[in-house]
């Protein structure tokens, strides 16, 4: 009977010396690869260094202006563009500009490079049902494991620092952009792309004159998402050495500093409102002539 | 006629849709019909052994119900679509042969296509998408949007350049596609149910644009259509297709007056035969010694019955185009004509 209500599971030694086996194994690729990938991602390190020195550095009505400009740039909205500066000044003036700024760096930082690997993997994801169905559980358990369960190999192999930071970002971030550029492409009306065939639109022509033309609100949409989750992921990053409005969060949560607590809260949710109606009010504008506004 | 050049010629077409199309082609080929073939093997019989000569400068109408296979039939002109079986010569040049390069070549300068829900790039300008296949191309930009412009007159867009394709109707988004069709200067004109998605009058406008065109560009045109009155009156050529396979061909003249089978008799029921049939498609032979009135053969028999009513003996001449005498026509035969 003890056969059916204990499962039959391997034995304890067995386990742990399996689990010995793996980390040990892994340990070693670490030792032996941990050089050479550091130095690989050097350039993206100094690359961030150099953005958080640089918005540190620069005197804050200029980055006042700068987050207006962009924010009215992006999207011709008085409301949007007076709210986020407000917000900024608020910011500000409750001393969580330094920090602010830090988390703008490694968000800005892990959006581009989110955009720059995730919009090729979803066009590559788009081209091919095998690569989709390769692609897709893929990301399915990139947003689904928990960040603490990469965070360690990340760790293991480059140590406690931005660029783990970063990675461990990207990872949780990644996924929409990726999906929602395989979708926006597959999305695009099949009427069109016969009649870009039939012209004899070569491949290139057909992806770059028509396809991510076509897609780029849902590209868009997946931008915008992209971005949510990598404010998301604040809290958790600085448990690993990022520098930010994650800091001050961890250090309320272990002391039970309620006020610290909800005021840097408070100044993500800021971050995220402001990146989101900017975006989005964007996407929406890339889309003016589907309501058919002229262009004279 | 005049002698006249092959410009596309079909071969033994075949296509089935399916898993496995090849295995069940000899099937076919031994006569199983699209039921027969879709129950018990479950592939859809799309074109059945088509065979067809498309003179140049022509308008060849393609015309057959929905499900008929004339969209699929035109899309292997261009190999949009790859039979199952057969050939396709455009200039004696077998498509189905073609690499990828001289399938696109073929694609950018030979043909151009219109589309029934028009196929227009929603994001660009009108201006844009009528320069599309030059682009395409490579024509360089200031050349593109000189020539592009002139179509855009020519289909009477003018002062609609800067708009896009969903702020037109549609009679004005198929003008765009019609002028983004003719700026390549293809010799040949592929058009799928072009006017079937417009109302009639629109429709009966897009019909005079595109013969006041051909009268002076003279390209090959194929044209797909369902409706009768259309292929009638735009056709020069008329080919008709049902379950895939080719059941008549011929000028207007022939599928009104010897209609092949039952099928197209029931078509053709319902048109206003006083308005297409000619009198050169009546003629018979001239008796003897004929001095009667003479009347131009491509007159249509609305037009023509009062005159054959006052001709003496109820009776006229017919002339071709050069008003050589080709045979003769009585008022029996014109009224018989009519009641089919």
């Amino acid at each position: 009977m003890e056969f059916l209500t204990e499962f039959p599971s391997l034995g304890r030694a067995d386990l742990s010396a399996m689990r010995r086996w793996i980390d040990g194994n892994f340990r070693e690729f670490t030792r032996a690869t941990g050089e050479a990938l550091e130095a690989f991602f050097n350039p993206l390190l100094k690359f961030l260094v150099w953005f958080e020195d640089l918005l540190q550095a620069t005197p804050w009505p200029i980055i006042l202006l700068v987050i207006g400009g962009l924010a009215w740039l992006g999207a011709r909205d008085w409301k949007i563009t007076i709210g986020s500066v407000v917000a900024f000044v608020l910011i500000g003036v409750f001393g969580m500009w330094e920090d602010t700024m830090s988390t703008l760096a490694i968000i800005s930082v892990a959006t581009i490079l989110c955009i720059a690997i995730g919009i090729p993997i979803g066009i590559l994801m788009s081209r091919s049902d095998r690569m989709q169905s390769i692609i897709t559980p893929i990301l399915d358990v990139m947003q689904t494991i928990p960040s603490f369960v990469y965070l360690i190999p990340v760790v293991m192999l480059l140590g406690i620092g931005k660029v783990p930071g970063l990675i461990a970002v990207c990872i949780y971030a990644i996924p929409p952009i990726v999906r929602l550029t395989n979708l926006g492409i597959r999305l695009v009306d099949a009427d069109v792309m016969e009649a870009a065939d039939a012209f004899g639109a070569s491949p290139r022509q057909k992806l770059f004159g028509v396809q991510v033309p076509l897609a780029l609100p849902n590209i868009f949409a997946g931008v915008n998402q992209t971005i949510m989750m990598a404010l998301s992921m604040v809290v958790i990053a600085s448990m690993i050495g990022v520098q930010g409005l994650g800091v001050p969060v961890l250090r309320a949560i272990s002391n039970q500093y309620l006020a610290l607590g909800l005021m840097n809260g408070l100044a993500i949710v800021a971050l995220a409102i402001i990146f989101d109606r900017v975006s989005q009010t964007y996407g929406k504008r890339l889309q003016a002539y589907r309501t058919g506004r002229g262009n004279d | 006629m005049t002698e006249e050049n092959i410009k596309v010629q079909i071969r033994n077409l075949y296509k089935i849709f399916g898993n496995n199309p090849k295995k069940v082609l000899p099937l076919v080929k031994d006569g199983m019909g699209k039921p027969e073939l879709l129950d018990k093997h479950n592939h859809v019989l799309g074109i059945q052994d088509v065979s067809l000569d498309i003179p140049e400068k022509r308008i060849q109408v393609i015309m057959g119900l929905s499900g008929s296979g004339k969209s699929t039939l035109i899309r292997h002109v261009n190999r949009l679509i790859e039979p199952t079986a057969g050939e396709i010569l455009v200039d004696g040049e077998d498509v189905m042969k073609m690499s990828d390069d001289q399938l696109r070549d073929l694609r950018r300068f030979k043909m151009s296509m219109v589309f029934q829900k028009f196929g227009l790039l929603p994001h660009r300008l009108v201006e844009e998408n009528v320069q599309y296949g030059l682009t395409i191309q490579g024509v360089d930009e200031s050349e593109a949007k000189k020539r592009a412009q002139h179509w855009i007159d020519r289909v009477g867009l003018s002062g609609y350049e800067r708009h896009y394709p969903g702020q037109l109707s549609g009679g004005m988004q198929q003008r765009v596609g019609l002028a983004r069709a003719l700026a390549t200067d293809a010799e040949i004109l592929l058009m799928d149910e072009a006017f079937s998605a417009l109302d009639p009058l629109i429709r009966f406008d897009m019909q005079s644009i595109l013969l006041e065109l051909q009268d002076e560009l003279h390209k090959t045109i194929i044209f797909i259509t369902h409706d009768l009155d259309e292929a009638l009156r735009l056709g020069e050529n008329i080919a008709i297709l049902r379950d895939g396979a080719l059941i008549q061909e011929g000028d207007a003249q022939e599928i009104v007056l010897k209609p092949a089978d039952d099928y197209i008799a029931d078509f053709t029921k319902d048109i206003n035969r006083a308005k297409v049939i000619r009198l050169y498609g009546l003629a018979t032979a001239t008796p003897n010694g004929f001095d009667g009135p003479t009347v131009d053969g491509d007159m249509v028999l609305d037009e023509a019955m009062p005159v054959i009513n006052e001709a003496p003996d109820r009776t006229v001449g017919v002339t071709d185009e050069t008003g050589k005498l080709i045979g003769t026509v009585d008022l029996s035969t014109a009224i018989r004509a009519l009641h089919a």
